[in-house]
């Protein structure tokens, strides 16, 4: 456990001791409160809307600025973390200080997880930056904390399901960019591979959907934390993890 | 301290260490020799519990690399070919992390640092980025970071290179000091390197071991009759030094006397002088020539190619 901490707290300052994380979180907080600003905008004039013409209970919070707002915050995140997971081997290998590493008293576990450990707070650092969001809407408004709360879940484990892509892909190649490039586009296939369930059709349409990133994602946004999604991201991320361990286990042999 | 037998690896079907047998006692500093592409890396990386064996068996400080390599790391300092340093730490923040790795517990860190620090000579770039050191300065953060968790056996790939001739001396003096205390393995392909530091010499050529001594008893075995060198005035004369009992050969080279003389011929340069003397030759340098370890080497390894 030390020694996850050990990796972890490494890498995590690295980050910012390069420009990736400022130019990472920055983009990222831009583009969110750009999508969060445009929402409660959208929000302010149709509940207005409403009210002028009485039509029941109005807008719906959750419905106008927590779904869409989350909804963005993960295609954000499937284009960005690539970014911060491309380094975490590729940067090691090409300059050699994974024989650090590797000839030190510790497992290839603790490596596997404390590199995963360092790229998960980063995305927990990048989502914090949004928890002024439900702030605001408390102070003004009445939002549900229900799916406020699950939307967070699900954002999270969903970008921890690119995270260990990235993390696979980082630990095959010594070059950062390929690593980066497959990362970013295996993540967009696990995202869109829902999008054939109906063309494919039969079991292999209920095989297609329940691949898919996103449709585990629905019940999250609705404040619903249900076994059956929470154990597909949480199996999702196992498995990159199992293979991260199994490529790196590999470099011993070549 | 290491004990290594029929140790061998293959990369696909090509042997890059084949069947290497050899021990190194506690307290030891020994020298890996041999040309580019030898072996001895990956010799090293065996070592290190990084790379597996194809076959055969080590055990470093007790435990066999292969069964328990947290047991063989626990005990080692490496320094491999490029110093694996991260180039956007500080140095400090760098040995720091070495140790936390190496598990020295959290009171001793600080004073780990700074005695490698001072042993490296590095104090005064503590605070500086890795990046912007040169590569001589890159190389002692790499040693220093070996060194950080004081470990019984230091296996250090080629531990000079890229350094100047000050900081050559300064590092070989170093593991000199290191001696008694550690175990050293070192690589290189530079001979005086070996020479100066080492006890023990062990030559390798295509992965086999061509010579395992001290380096006193290399140059013994390797002496095949002594040979002494000669300048005069005149070299007319040297059929006179021919006839001196124990003399082989004489070769004339403009006004110096090469005299190669028979193995077990025992202390004769008191004949060959006044031989040469009474021919009126004139006398004027009479030395002995010493074979160095460098012709050893040729001599070992190209044999071994042939």
């Amino acid at each position: 456990m030390k020694n996850i901490w050990t990796i972890a707290r490494r890498d995590f300052r690295s980050y910012f001791m390069s420009p990736v994380a400022y130019l990472v979180i920055a983009g990222f907080t831009a583009i969110m409160g750009w999508m969060f600003y445009m929402s409660l905008a959208y929000y302010h004039q149709s509940s207005m809307q409403y009210q002028q013409m009485n039509m029941g209970k109005g807008a719906s919070i959750t419905d106008q600025i927590i779904r869409p707002v989350f909804g963005n915050m993960n295609v954000v995140f499937l284009l960005l973390v690539p970014f911060i997971t491309m380094r975490l081997f590729a940067e090691e290998r090409k300059n050699q200080t994974i024989q650090l590493l590797m000839t030190a008293p510790i497992s290839m576990l603790d490596i596997v997880l404390g590199k995963f450990l360092s790229a998960l707070f980063m995305i927990l650092a990048m989502v914090g930056t949004t928890l002024f969001y439900p702030l605001i809407l408390w102070m003004t408004g009445n939002p549900d904390f229900g799916p406020i709360f699950g939307s967070y879940v699900g954002t999270i484990l969903m970008a921890s399901c690119v995270l260990v892509i990235g993390m696979v892909y980082s630990a095959m190649s010594e070059n950062q960019i390929i690593a980066g490039a497959l990362s970013f586009a295996t993540g967009l296939f696990f995202w869109l591979v829902s999008w054939a369930q109906s063309t494919a059709g039969g079991a292999l349409g209920d095989i297609l959907g329940y691949l898919s990133l996103i449709s585990h994602y629905n019940n999250f946004s609705q404040g619903v934390i249900n076994t059956s999604d929470l154990m597909y991201y949480l199996s999702f991320i196992f498995f990159g993890l199992f293979l991260t361990h199994r490529v790196l286990d590999s470099y011993r042999w070549r | 301290m290491i004990h290594v037998s029929n140790l061998t690896k293959m990369y696909g079907a090509r042997t890059a260490v084949d069947n290497l047998n050899f021990e190194v006692k506690k307290g030891e500093i020994v020298g890996f020799l041999g040309p580019n592409g030898a072996g001895k890396s990956t010799t090293m990386r065996m070592l290190t519990a990084f790379m597996p064996a194809t076959a055969g068996t080590a055990t470093v400080a007790g435990h066999d690399v292969f069964r328990d390599p947290i047991g063989v790391k626990r005990n080692i300092g490496y320094l491999p070919e490029n110093p694996p340093v991260y180039l956007e730490m500080q140095v400090e923040d760098y040995l720091d992390f070495a140790a936390r790795l190496h598990q020295v517990p959290r009171g001793q860190t600080k004073k780990a640092i700074d005695s490698a620090l001072q042993k490296t000579q590095l104090g005064d770039v503590r605070k500086r980025l890795i990046g912007n050191l040169s590569k001589g300065y890159r190389q002692r953060v790499g040693l220093a970071q070996a060194l950080g968790h004081n470990p019984q056996v230091l296996i250090l790939d080629e531990p000079t290179v890229g350094l100047d001739p000050k900081q050559i001396i300064e590092i070989r003096e170093l593991i000199k000091g290191l001696g008694g205390d550690h175990t050293v393995i070192l690589s290189s392909h530079i001979l005086p390197e070996v020479t100066a530091t080492c006890q023990r010499i062990i030559i390798i050529a295509k992965g086999k071991i061509v010579a395992e001594d001290t380096m006193e008893q290399l140059t013994l075995r390797m002496k095949k009759g002594l040979i002494y060198s000669m300048q005069v005035k005149n070299p007319a004369g040297a059929d006179a030094i021919r006839k001196v009992p124990g003399v082989n050969q004489v070769t004339i080279a403009g006004n110096k006397l090469v005299i190669e003389i028979a193995p077990g011929s025992g202390e004769i340069r008191d004949q060959i002088v006044s031989s040469a003397m009474q021919s009126g030759m004139g006398v004027l340098e009479f030395s002995a020539e010493k074979v160095s370890l460098e012709e050893i080497f040729l001599q070992l390894t190209t044999e071994e190619s042939v």
